[in-house]
């Protein structure tokens, strides 16, 4: 590879430059709002000429909030565990095993990926009515795996493909059964995989609006994203804009907290040096 | 310790393909066997077979005189290298190698002092608390071998371990090997598909070709005395010379000129069905400057003059090559010889490669007489590939009385 000239540092810099203030420009202008206050919430300075944390003081007064952070983080986490572990073994399973109906599993998992989730509120809404499920966490649970699950698969199986499977005949040969094999040679390899899934899996549930707003009524099960929906200002002439905002930056920060945590994890190239390369 | 028996072994895919084809096979204790083949011979499904990865579909696998067909890798007590060496790379070399005595729940001290004197043995001490990404090949491939002997198996099997390293440190490794399991003296199955690694490894060599034993034999006994031109062709480099030949009247009639044919031959080939066609196989070292021949040996061989294409000289001997005029010789087994080769380990059809000694003055483009052991030609027959000169399971050569 030929060694960057300056001239094409300056380039590329001046482009990540540019990429990393689109990005972060939108995310910026929301903290910024949450430090204003109501009266200088419209004049359009980036920086807050008065500096303000009534807003958070404000979310956090408010049962409503807290109740449904309360509800994102579990039902998330569930959500996750769940779809992680179903993933992994069906994972492991499509890139090892040859089985009768492999394809047409592989293909039904793309397939439910695929599927517009607007067009399937309406049923849903009626079965969890029906079933008792409405406004539960189950009720949301449900439907965050089923939609994760082929997101899991995919990642997991692209991961468990890179891992030699003379590790697996190895480990069986050292004296290990199928379970020991697969517990203590693949799963260790597997785990940037696992992480990386788990990251993707719980910013999916946390991040939806659609199955949260339709599925639920009540602080019971209501999730943040809906709950800022249902923020209210003082009066009912007054928009609770810096709130709202404020909330934002709250629930940004688990997601940012997550990711940091297993960034660690996601080592690239772990399976380097197991074969011949 | 044991021996292994493989009673008509057979692997049949559900698709219906047969790799292996009723494999009998009785390694004894202690002893180093190779499997040999070009690939898709059915060799390594043989190994893994023996190993347990795969199941047998009929026939009978005894190791240590116990049936052990069903039992599972674990069970068998038996470790393997394999070709990529399948090292664990999320744990340093001292935890690849004390893996397999972790599983079996020995004690702690017990499995740092195995695995110490398996490190001690492979020179890999001071890689211990390395991870098997910051090796070299070599090392990886030792450590390989370290996980397989730390917990003295009833055999080792090993599925092409060697080739994956370089020229010379595959030579060097294949004396280590060697020396190892002489130490060790383990019953060892060594799959390869390397004539040279078959021939200087093994106490016994078993030449596989689609899923069938095509012979089995000291590594000697093989290059002396091929059964059939597949087995020829494919012990020995550079290879056996093959040469398109016609029996006719008491002479066989071949590119070099006209051999006599000794009284044995004749009534062998005077049959009804005696082909009439047949495949002169002589080894390069059986050539030799006729200059350089002395009187009495003088008369126990052919002599013919040819222009010299190439001369290549090796230090201790020269390689001679000829351009053979004429039909060349043809059969399915050199067809398999040739593809499995690539055609690299075996010379173009119409390449005649002599060994000569290096005291010869042949000269590129410059005829030179050359003499041929006649005692050592082997005549094929290139409609199933049989070595007709065998007798008592002997090269006899064609003039033979």
């Amino acid at each position: 590879m030929a060694v960057a000239t300056t001239s094409a540092k300056v380039k590329w810099g001046l482009l990540d430059a540019v990429v990393v203030v689109f990005a972060l420009i939108p995310v910026l202008w929301i903290a910024s709002l949450s430090f204003k206050t109501p009266a200088t919430l419209t004049d359009g300075n980036f920086i807050p000429r008065e500096w303000t944390f009534e807003n958070y003081k404000l979310i956090f007064q408010t049962d409503q909030f807290v109740r449904a952070l309360i509800n994102s983080i579990g039902i998330a986490l569930i959500s996750t565990l769940i779809a992680v572990v179903l993933g992994t073994m069906a994972a492991y399973a499509i890139s090892r095993l040859d089985f009768p109906g492999k394809q047409l599993l592989v293909g039904v998992s793309l397939l439910i990926a695929m599927f517009p989730q607007v067009s399937l509120v309406s049923p849903l809404f009626n079965i969890e009515r029906n079933t008792g499920l409405f406004d539960t966490w189950p009720g949301l649970i449900l439907p965050y795996i089923t939609f994760a699950l082929p997101l899991a698969i995919y990642t997991l199986s692209a991961f468990f493909k890179q891992i030699p499977w003379d590790l697996e005949k190895a480990a069986k040969m050292d004296g290990a059964t199928q379970g020991e094999a697969f517990r203590k040679v693949i799963a260790p390899l597997a785990a940037p995989g696992v992480f990386t899934t788990a990251i993707l899996v719980f910013i999916f549930c946390w991040n939806d609006f659609l199955f949260a707003i339709s599925l639920t009524s009540t602080e019971r099960s209501r999730t943040v994203p809906v709950a800022l929906s249902f923020f209210t200002g003082a009066s009912q002439f007054e928009d609770p804009t810096g709130a709202i905002s404020a909330a934002a930056v709250v629930i940004t920060i688990p997601i940012i907290l997550f990711v940091l945590f297993f960034q660690k994890r996601i080592v690239a190239g772990l399976t380097s040096g197991a074969v011949k390369g | 310790m044991a021996d292994i028996v493989l009673d008509k072994v057979t692997k049949k895919y559900p698709d219906g393909t047969t790799a292996v084809h009723e494999v009998d096979l009785e390694i004894a204790d202690g002893e180093f066997i190779i499997l040999v083949g070009p690939s898709g011979c059915g060799k390594s499904t043989t190994l893994n077979m023996i190993a347990g990865l795969e199941d047998i579909s009929s026939g009978e696998l005894r190791i240590g005189g116990q049936r052990v067909n069903e039992k599972q890798p674990k069970d068998r007590d038996i470790a393997m290298v394999f070709q990529s060496y399948a090292l664990y790379p999320n744990m340093t070399v001292g935890e690849n190698m004390a893996f397999p005595l972790r599983l079996a729940k020995m004690d702690k001290a017990l499995i740092k002092q195995k695995v110490d004197e398996a490190a001690r043995v492979l020179e890999l001490t001071e890689y211990l608390d390395r991870k098997p990404a910051n090796l070299s090949g070599g090392q990886r491939q030792r450590v390989a071998m370290g996980r397989a002997i730390v917990r003295s198996p009833k055999a080792f099997l090993m599925d092409e371990p060697l080739s994956n390293l370089d020229a010379k440190l595959r030579v060097q490794m294949r004396t280590q090997v060697s020396r190892l399991q002489k130490q060790l003296n383990t019953t060892t199955v060594y799959v390869t598909h390397d004539q040279t690694e078959a021939m200087t490894l093994g106490d016994r060599v078993v030449v596989m070709r689609g899923g069938y034993i095509q012979q089995l034999g000291d590594p000697q006994t093989l290059y002396d005395n091929p059964v059939n031109l597949f087995v020829a062709g494919f012990i020995g480099s550079p290879s056996m010379n093959f040469l398109a030949a016609t029996v006719e009247e008491s002479v066989l009639r071949t590119p070099l000129g006209d051999l006599p044919l000794g009284d044995r031959m004749r009534s062998a080939l005077s049959g009804a069905d005696a082909p009439r066609e047949l495949i002169v196989g002589i080894r390069p070292e059986h050539f030799e400057d006729a200059a350089l021949i002395e009187e009495h040996q003088r008369a126990k061989g052919f002599e013919f003059t040819m222009p010299v294409d190439l001369v290549e000289s090796m230090g201790s001997d020269k390689y001679v090559y000829f351009t053979v005029e004429g039909e060349r010789a043809a059969a399915a087994d050199l067809e398999d010889l040739t593809a499995d080769a690539g055609g690299a380990d075996l010379p173009p059809q119409d390449n005649l490669v002599t060994r000569l000694s290096a005291e010869s003055r042949v000269r590129d483009g410059v005829d030179a007489r050359v003499w041929m052991n006649l005692d050592k030609i082997h005549l094929f027959d290139p409609r199933n590939g049989h070595n007709i000169t065998l007798h008592e399971g002997k090269a006899a050569g064609v003039s033979a009385a």
